[in-house]
């Protein structure tokens, strides 16, 4: 079958089979940050924007997608250039095979909920999982992040 | 593996209903759990282009449709109201967001998976479920309907009015499947509670034995929740044995009732 989807702003026509998973349609396209890890619908390595809402890629149908907007880190990588700095300066992404998943549920957590608590964080990161870290690193990275977003917007009111 | 003949995005209910006659047809919620299942599927039939994705608002009653995703109802300010919370408490603990915003109402109640923090919560909220073919019932009616039923779950109608609600469930771990859940709710001084992840479905239990017609205390909670514990059937699995979920279940049932005489 045939679908049409826009990919990181780019208008796609694509075949595909009836039973191709999201994932695999966009790694063809090139986008390798989405990673297959769990298979159990757990990991969130494979976290995409499906028309702006974290979705995973590994269980979604392709063919679900047609005529929507899909984003994946590629097309991300402006939004997310500002604060990933700060997950790594707290060596938080250690092997980094968890960190396109993490970075992408970042900006959907901080675009929905742009001063977000500890806990709020950790709620919605919770699908994240990283097992090299203690989920810390990425959370003093976050924490970092918005404590300067704060004070750089307020030194320039 | 999961493997599709064809994917089909049903123009009607009519359409969905009659495609989905057929055994080697299925029903597209979520398609999480489906997923995971090593098995062919002749036709896939996604409902997702018949606006059963909303939350409606109505008089007396939220109607929500099947394909809401479980995201949707736990961040809904009206449900959360309804339920004081319990809404949001039920569902939070699932996987994650990413898996929420896909998961959707319809699958999670159409399969009565024994590991159901949905069923649970909603066995206690009186709620009514619309079948295609089988019309309105009751959502206790429908957890015991024959699982071979090939009907379409439209949406579920969750009535308004004086309800005190509590939902809490024990986990191994955070964001894996409930050792056991227990929601609690109060409507007119009667109490009903349900049991889930026993590991088999939701089972509602109401107060026969007027253990807390004198109200809730830390004696009558105590009593009622080793009356649920008692007559409830449980079983071990991977994550805990039916003796653990007995003890757990008098313990959960008892907290619930004493938070919701906080509410």
């Amino acid at each position: 079958m045939e679908i049409q989807l826009t990919l990181n702003g780019k208008k796609l026509t694509c075949a595909i089979e009836s039973d191709t998973l999201l994932i695999d349609l966009v790694r063809q396209q090139g986008c390798f940050s989405v990673k297959r890890g769990c298979e159990t619908s757990n990991c969130g390595l494979c976290t995409v924007l499906l028309d702006g809402t974290p979705v995973l890629s590994c269980s979604v149908l392709a063919a679900r997608a047609a005529g929507h907007q899909v984003q994946t880190l590629e097309g991300l990588q402006e939004e997310a250039e500002e604060f990933v700095g700060f997950i790594a300066d707290q060596g938080a992404e250690q092997c980094g095979f968890c960190n396109p998943g993490y970075v992408i549920n970042t900006i959907a957590l901080l675009r929905e909920n742009p001063d977000p608590t500890d806990d709020q964080i950790r709620a919605y990161l919770a699908g994240n999982l990283c097992r090299c870290s203690g989920y810390e690193g990425q959370l003093r990275g976050i924490r970092n992040y918005l404590n300067w977003r704060k004070e750089e917007r307020h030194g320039n009111v | 593996m999961l493997k599709i003949g064809s994917y089909v995005r049903a123009k009607s209910l009519e359409e969905a209903y009659t495609l989905s006659q057929k055994r080697s047809s299925v029903i597209l919620g979520g398609m999480l759990w489906l997923k995971m299942q090593n098995r062919s599927v002749q036709t896939a039939v996604d409902l997702c282009d018949l606006g059963l994705d909303k939350i409606e608002e109505q008089e007396d009653c939220f109607s929500i449709g099947a394909m809401v995703p479980l995201r949707a109802l736990e961040i809904h300010p009206g449900l959360q109201a309804l339920t004081q919370g319990a809404m949001a408490e039920a569902l939070k603990h699932i996987v994650g967001v990413q898996f929420r915003n896909v998961a959707t109402l319809g699958g999670s109640l159409y399969g009565r998976f024994g590991f159901s923090d949905v069923l649970t919560l909603f066995q206690v909220l009186d709620a009514k479920v619309e079948l295609y073919h089988h019309g309105v019932m009751s959502i206790r009616e429908f957890a015991e309907f024959p699982r071979n039923t090939r009907d379409l779950l439209v949406r579920v109608t969750v009535p308004k009015g004086e309800r005190r609600v509590c939902y809490l469930s024990q986990r191994n771990t955070a964001t894996d499947f409930p050792v056991l859940a227990c929601a609690v709710s109060e409507a007119g001084g009667h109490y009903t509670c349900a049991v889930g992840a026993r590991p088999g479905p939701a089972v509602v239990f109401t107060d026969e034995e007027g253990l807390l017609k004198n109200g809730v205390s830390r004696e009558s909670g105590e009593a009622f929740g080793a009356w649920v514990a008692n007559r409830a059937v449980f079983g071990s699995n991977m994550r805990g044995s039916a003796e653990y979920r007995r003890k757990i279940c008098a313990v959960l049932v008892r907290r619930c009732l004493m938070q919701l005489e906080e509410v």
